[in-house]
């Protein structure tokens, strides 16, 4: 008897202990993401309403061109800063991987901009993309009149002006994590690749390169989880010009919730980007688990 | 490069090698090229950005332009310069380190070795949880924080960073105490040792260098938060960052370039000052924090 009330004490202890974190799961997480969704299924304009209108507003969202345009631009956004931060990052990391000297220095630099906010970062960035001061100016002052160089006015280029300035900010982030992984490949590997004389790229490309999967799927999600939050870069760097055309769905959501006043269509475009996150990472987490089960039952 | 010359001599280098340090060298300035134009042109009169060149070198250098951010820039309404998001954004930053690192020992010590029955679960709702975007939270909390009357309010941003850094603050210390022997733990029991006293005397101690990781990640993290700090502190805590974006996007009349740097370069100081400090600290939080799930 004095056992089991031991035990039953103990529980009681621990699970008092975690209350807060049970109370932040229960409140904070599932239920602020249930009520967005029963939101999303109302006709809620600046108040929540209790009426049911179904799939209405996600028709309507997707209905809506500045909404499709948002994710047109965000998927265009996604490819190419996914694509360039993990190519920039790997040959960072390659390149200072062979034994160079000054590597501290090297990287404290390539790493510096990812401590700096999105916000101080997309300032200098569109201070310098500035054609009228910027870059642009600079080099037709230098003897290039002609020189244009004007993306973050252009309707059509301003997007890649985003993609270079958060390129800029996180490759550190993919050098560093990419680098500690290269760290942890057997020297063995070059050794036979020495003897067998085959290319140092050939063996960084069909060797080192799948050795660092579990790296890569790291950064992916990084930065697959960085390009849906997308935002604090968007409002410092363009707030969505010229017109609509750096609209991105972040940006979209908190505009309908706080300044157009349509918590619904909001709520309706917050699920929709919650359930494109969890269609990224659920299948790299269920990876995860499943190749760390059997270690585990070792 | 031949390899397998056994003795490591100085050699002049060959192709490949400068080739190696071309690359680097042209990467280095492509990522300090920012850097140096935000601080020549912070140090610069205007009339010298109106006709000079980005990159020139500043000819008559000031300071002015730093002490007009800091105590006379205009944000929107008032013109006090930036020095009041700074202390706003200290105020936020120190609750929303210290209590965090807290509960997230304190979390990461009970589902390491108490494991009440259903914290697993818990655990991995919440690991799920680290991948809600904010947006989805954002007006149910609002109206959560409202009916408390937190909203807007210092409590409320810090309740705010608590939320959303709980998952990530857990897992570091769950997977550091993992790493620690159980046997530890059972004898620390043995010895009559409670819930609370092996905590604070027996794994709080031993915790240190997970609580300077942490603590790193949370003071950059929190410092460099944008969006909770704009929907959530509330007009008179606004935290720097969104001071910094007021000042430089909602300017009327003729932009001071060199003031907005100026602003820029100080709203980054915190953040790099931890950077460089804690140097491979820095990596280890954001490698400890990657491994999210």
């Amino acid at each position: 008897m004095g056992m089991k009330l031991n035990a039953i004490r103990r529980h009681a202890v621990s699970w008092t202990a975690l209350l807060p974190m049970a109370a932040i799961v229960i409140v904070a997480y599932l239920g602020t993401a249930l009520w967005t969704l029963r939101i999303s299924l109302s006709s809620s304009r600046t108040f929540p309403k209790d009426d049911f209108v179904g799939l209405a507003q996600y028709a309507r969202l997707f209905a809506n061109d500045r909404w499709m345009l948002s994710l047109e631009n965000l998927a265009l956004y996604g490819v190419l800063f996914i694509g360039a931060a993990l190519v920039i990052g790997f040959l960072l990391a390659v390149f200072i991987d062979q034994k160079v000297a000054g590597e501290g220095v090297l990287r404290t630099v390539f790493l510096y901009p990812y401590a700096m906010s999105f916000v101080a970062t997309g300032l200098a960035w569109q201070w310098m993309l500035n054609p009228e001061a910027g870059i642009q100016q600079a080099v037709r002052r230098m003897g290039y009149p002609e020189f244009r160089f004007d993306w973050i006015v252009d309707q059509d280029m301003v997007m890649y002006t985003i993609v270079i300035a958060t390129v800029w900010q996180s490759s550190g982030l993919v050098m560093a994590l990419m680098l500690a992984g290269l760290r942890g490949i057997d020297e063995e590997i070059w050794k036979a690749a020495r003897i067998d004389g085959i290319p140092k790229w050939r063996v960084y490309v069909s060797i080192v390169l799948p050795m660092l999967g579990p790296s890569v799927a790291t950064v992916f999600m990084l930065l697959a989880t960085a390009v849906v939050k997308l935002f604090d870069s968007v409002v410092a760097m363009t707030q969505g010009g010229p017109g609509t055309a750096s609209e991105v769905p972040t940006k979209f959501i908190m505009d309908h919730l706080f300044g157009r006043a349509n918590i619904a269509l909001a709520s309706a475009g917050s699920i929709v980007m919650l359930l494109t996150v969890l269609a990224l990472v659920a299948p790299i987490l269920y990876a995860r688990s499943r190749a760390r089960r059997p270690r585990e039952a070792a | 490069m031949k390899p397998g010359a056994l003795p490591p001599r100085r050699r002049l280098p060959g192709p490949a090698r400068l080739g190696v340090y071309a690359f680097l060298l042209c990467a280095a300035a492509f990522f300090l090229l920012p850097l140096y134009v935000m601080l020549v042109t912070s140090v610069k009169p205007m009339e010298e950005i109106r006709l000079g060149n980005l990159f020139a070198l500043p000819v008559a250098v000031t300071i002015e332009p730093w002490a007009a951010a800091w105590s006379d820039a205009c944000t929107g309404v008032a013109c006090e310069g930036i020095r009041g998001g700074f202390w706003n954004s200290v105020a936020i930053v120190v609750p929303s380190t210290i209590l965090p690192i807290l509960f997230g020992a304190l979390n990461g010590y009970t589902l390491a070795f108490w494991r009440p029955r259903g914290s697993t679960t818990l655990f991995a709702i919440l690991m799920l949880g680290a991948f809600i975007p904010v947006q989805v939270m954002m007006f149910p909390m609002v109206r959560i924080l409202a009916g408390m009357g937190l909203f807007s309010s210092l409590p409320g941003i810090v309740l705010v960073h608590l939320v959303f850094s709980m998952p990530v603050m857990t897992l570091l210390f769950r997977n550091y105490y993992a790493s620690i022997p159980q046997e530890l733990f059972k004898a620390a029991r043995v010895d009559g040792g409670g819930f609370l006293r092996i905590f604070v005397q027996l794994m709080l101690p031993m915790s240190t260098p997970m609580i300077i990781v942490a603590a790193i990640m949370q003071v950059t993290g929190v410092w460099n938060d944008y969006i909770l700090g704009l929907v959530f502190a509330g007009r008179d805590n606004l935290p720097m960052t969104v001071q910094l974006n007021n000042v430089i996007n909602t300017t009327t009349g003729e932009r001071l370039y060199n003031v907005n740097m100026a602003a820029t370069i100080l709203t980054s100081l915190v953040p790099l000052a931890v950077y460089f400090v804690s140097g491979r600290w820095f990596v280890r939080g954001i490698a400890a924090g990657a491994v999210k799930g």
